[in-house]
């Protein structure tokens, strides 16, 4: 089948180059790709062309570092239903719920047939979030038991459902589409870039940083206005310290459930230190502001370089400590150790990404495999991987990947130049019209993709975002399959999801 | 295995704040801002022109901070008349309170605002129970924060409990989503009188970016009193802290 070959550097694409192919062919082509394990579908989604119904699909090849795009139409009115890929490949299951529930597109087939997050432009409007079709199952000692929307800490909502053999769990279903604010709709609804910034920033406040940058990289390859190097990075460095900061919040909220108070403040101020330095950057501490398309508001001077590198050498040494200490503990290594255990063939079929993903032996880090442009840390980038996919390997690759942030963080700003060009950021410059653009970039959780199409005057007709965790919460809720129960929690912050990412 | 433990103890000294009212955040942070008017308005316009949610308008020339994101690109396109300052003392217990006007050197606490009944009954403890609807988990970490080792809020017996049984009022995050309303609304309904609504964080107090957004419920604020406004993007621990004490008389704005 004809793919449209691009990569993550590469410049926007016409929409007219895109091939458009039969379903038929589709499915079978992308059916055969993906039983391959080096490519994995970034995003598919589908958008309403004229009086047809025109689905995307960005396929990525790991190997060769390609991006891999393709379309197939419908008509709008179409009442015929397509043979689901889910059937064959449970990771496409999030896409195809969505366009299912968005536009009425019938799956034959599709194991799941679920909603996903109830947007307030689905298709049928009678299907609402109090009647969402929990999996259930009859026994005699079979029990329920349902937590949410609202839960015991101060996080997000979101609805799970345990059905429990006693104490171990059987299934575990979470159902989400209560942090649902219409980002995407917003997004395309205004013509005020600095808006769609901030509103990128706000699709996961956690990963301000990771998807402010997915939509500048965007956005800056249908203008055409690349990324100077000092840039670059000042983006690689903001996006490193957000890692660093969320793998310490993590580290603590593991010690916090495990009852290891020494861990758990050690951390609480590590993190109030790393966005405290972030703060004293960009006035933020969560980066909001600092990533703005063809430029910056908060350019770094020597004083902030020097202040960002003792911080992070300091950040770096004290964590390293709490590790030592966590892998010296055997009470804490009791617990986290076989807890949780995602293997990596399971993770590959559901099509994990990021952190979690590479706990289960699966490399899969955009930063090696699709670098971005304003990318700066060291290439080829060496990503840190566990084989084990239980909670301890999580845990471990966050402490490796603190370090390696550190490092990387250490490296770029050794040899900034903070007398070098740092451009305003550019709210006007003209967009290629009738073109389709992408920014994936490598979040503190993974995968985190943008893709923006224009209207024929350069507008942004429509964004279209995917969170890490739309993949991801499938591999949670098979991580507590056969645990007790009282282990969810620490199954739970060992991947810590995003609610507001997944919901949009 | 104590030896590890003794570094890490060493290491991590001691962290809390001793005077949390003395706390002053670096002049990086975008808090209150300060506002002069002159008569050359075009800065004025093009920078109300940008406003990402509408919070600023040049005539009459006001900034609304329960819509104000704190982006600071007002104070970027017209300097000679907005300027953000590092004053992290932004609660209002009435919403008109957040709206800031030219030469106004703080946000007004209408004292006369507060009901009797809060500082009577949770003048020394205060438990709450935080909903997020809609909030992008910032605002939401920040809350969280604001009991940790640096903040411990704790100390003047303020916190957060797991069951709105427990508490004595209700922290809304977010702008509230559709999906959320109801969720929010039994939530409220469980907490007992007498109990306090706050909104924490620009979003729930105008529904921030996502205001007008079809995807949102906000009848909530419609049929419910809100106690104590606080803005922010997200709301910094200080600005919840600070909002928090005035509100319960522990100090005065001045």
């Amino acid at each position: 089948m004809n793919w449209y070959l691009t990569d993550n550097a590469a410049a926007s694409v016409r929409l007219e180059d895109i091939p458009e192919v039969g379903y038929a062919e589709f499915y079978d082509d992308l059916s055969a790709r993906l039983a391959d394990g080096r490519y994995h579908v970034a995003h598919y989604f589908a958008l309403p062309a004229d009086d047809r119904l025109r689905f995307y699909c960005l396929l990525l090849d790991d190997a060769e570092s390609k991006v891999l795009l393709a379309s197939h139409s419908l008509e709008y009115y179409e009442e015929t239903a397509l043979p689901s890929l889910t059937a064959l490949h449970p990771s496409l299951h999030p896409f195809e719920r969505d366009i299912a529930e968005r536009y009425g597109v019938r799956f034959d087939g599709m194991p799941w047939p679920k909603p996903l997050r109830f947007p307030h432009d689905r298709y049928d409007r009678s299907s609402t979030m109090d009647d969402y079709p929990f999996y259930t199952m009859k026994g005699g000692s079979l029990h329920e038991v349902n937590v949410g929307p609202i839960h015991a800490g101060i996080i997000e909502p979101g609805a799970f459902r345990f059905l429990c053999n006693g104490e171990e769990v059987l299934h575990l279903e979470i159902a989400l589409g209560y942090q649902h604010r219409g980002v995407e709709a917003l997004l395309a609804a205004t013509g005020n870039r600095l808006r769609q910034m901030c509103l990128a920033e706000a699709v996961a406040g956690d990963s301000a940083v990771a998807h402010a940058t997915a939509l500048a990289e965007a956005i800056e390859k249908l203008s055409g206005r690349g990324c100077p190097p000092e840039l670059a990075c000042e983006r690689t460095v903001a996006l490193e310290l957000e890692r660093m900061a969320m793998q310490i919040a993590d580290t603590g909220a593991l010690s916090m459930d495990v009852g290891y108070q020494l861990g758990q403040v050690a951390c609480e101020a590590l993190r109030t230190m790393t966005i405290n330095t972030t703060q004293a950057w960009c006035g933020n501490r969560f980066g909001k502001g600092l990533i703005r398309p063809g430029g910056t508001d908060h350019p770094l001077t020597a004083e902030k370089v020097r202040m960002i590198r003792e911080n992070v050498r300091e950040i770096a040494r004290r964590y390293d400590e709490v590790r030592r200490d966590i892998k010296s503990s055997p009470s804490l290594l009791a617990r986290f150790e076989e807890c949780g255990a995602v293997p990596r063939e399971e993770m590959q079929r559901i099509g994990g990404v990021g952190q979690a993903a590479r706990a289960s032996g699966l490399a899969r880090d955009l930063r090696t495999t699709h670098p971005w442009p304003s990318y700066a840390g060291p290439r080829p980038h060496d990503p840190v991987i566990k084989r084990q996919g239980d909670v301890m390997a999580r845990l471990m690759v966050r402490c490796r990947e603190v370090l390696q942030s550190a490092e990387i963080i250490g490296k770029l700003l050794a040899e900034y130049d903070a007398a070098g060009t740092r451009p305003s950021p550019d709210y006007a410059a003209p967009l290629a019209p009738r073109s389709l653009s992408f920014g994936l970039v490598e979040g503190w959780r993974g995968e985190t993709c943008h893709v923006a199409i224009t209207d024929a005057e350069g507008g942004l007709a429509a964004v279209r975002i995917k969170d890490p965790s739309l993949h991801n919460w499938l591999a949670l809720a098979l991580a507590v399959r056969g645990e007790g129960i009282s282990d969810f929690p620490i199954c739970n912050k060992s991947f810590n999801l995003s609610y507001c990412g997944h919901d949009l | 295995m104590i030896f590890p433990k003794i570094k890490v103890l060493r290491s991590h000294g001691k962290q809390y704040i001793p005077d949390l009212d003395a706390v002053e955040l670096t002049t990086e942070f975008r808090g209150r801002p300060e506002l002069t008017a002159d008569d050359d308005r075009t800065d004025l316009e093009r920078a109300a022109a940008i406003c990402p949610t509408g919070a600023l308008t040049a005539e009459p020339f006001e900034l609304d901070l329960g819509r104000c994101i704190f982006c600071g690109e007002c104070a970027r396109r017209a300097p000679r008349n907005i300027r953000f300052t590092n004053d992290y003392r932004l609660g209002s217990p009435t919403r008109e309170g957040l709206v800031m006007r030219p030469g106004q050197q703080r946000v007004e606490f209408e004292q006369a605002a507060v009901r009797p009944e809060i500082r009577r009954c949770f003048g020394r403890a205060l438990q709450l129970r935080e909903v997020s609807a809609g909030g992008d988990a910032s605002v939401e970490m920040e809350l969280g924060a604001t009991g940790n080792v640096n903040f411990d809020f704790g100390r003047y017996g303020v916190g957060f409990t797991a069951s709105p049984r427990h508490a004595d009022g209700v922290v809304v995050s977010g702008p509230v989503t559709a999906n959320m309303a109801e969720a929010l609304e039994i939530c409220y309904e469980a907490v007992a009188e007498p109990k306090i609504v706050v909104a924490c964080g620009t979003d729930a107090c105008s529904g921030g970016l996502f205001a007008g957004s079809r995807a949102l419920d906000r009848t909530f604020f419609e049929r419910h009193e809100v106690d104590l406004w606080l803005p922010g993007a997200p709301t910094h621990p200080m600005i919840f802290i600070d909002g928090i004490r005035t509100l319960l008389g522990h100090k005065r704005r001045e």
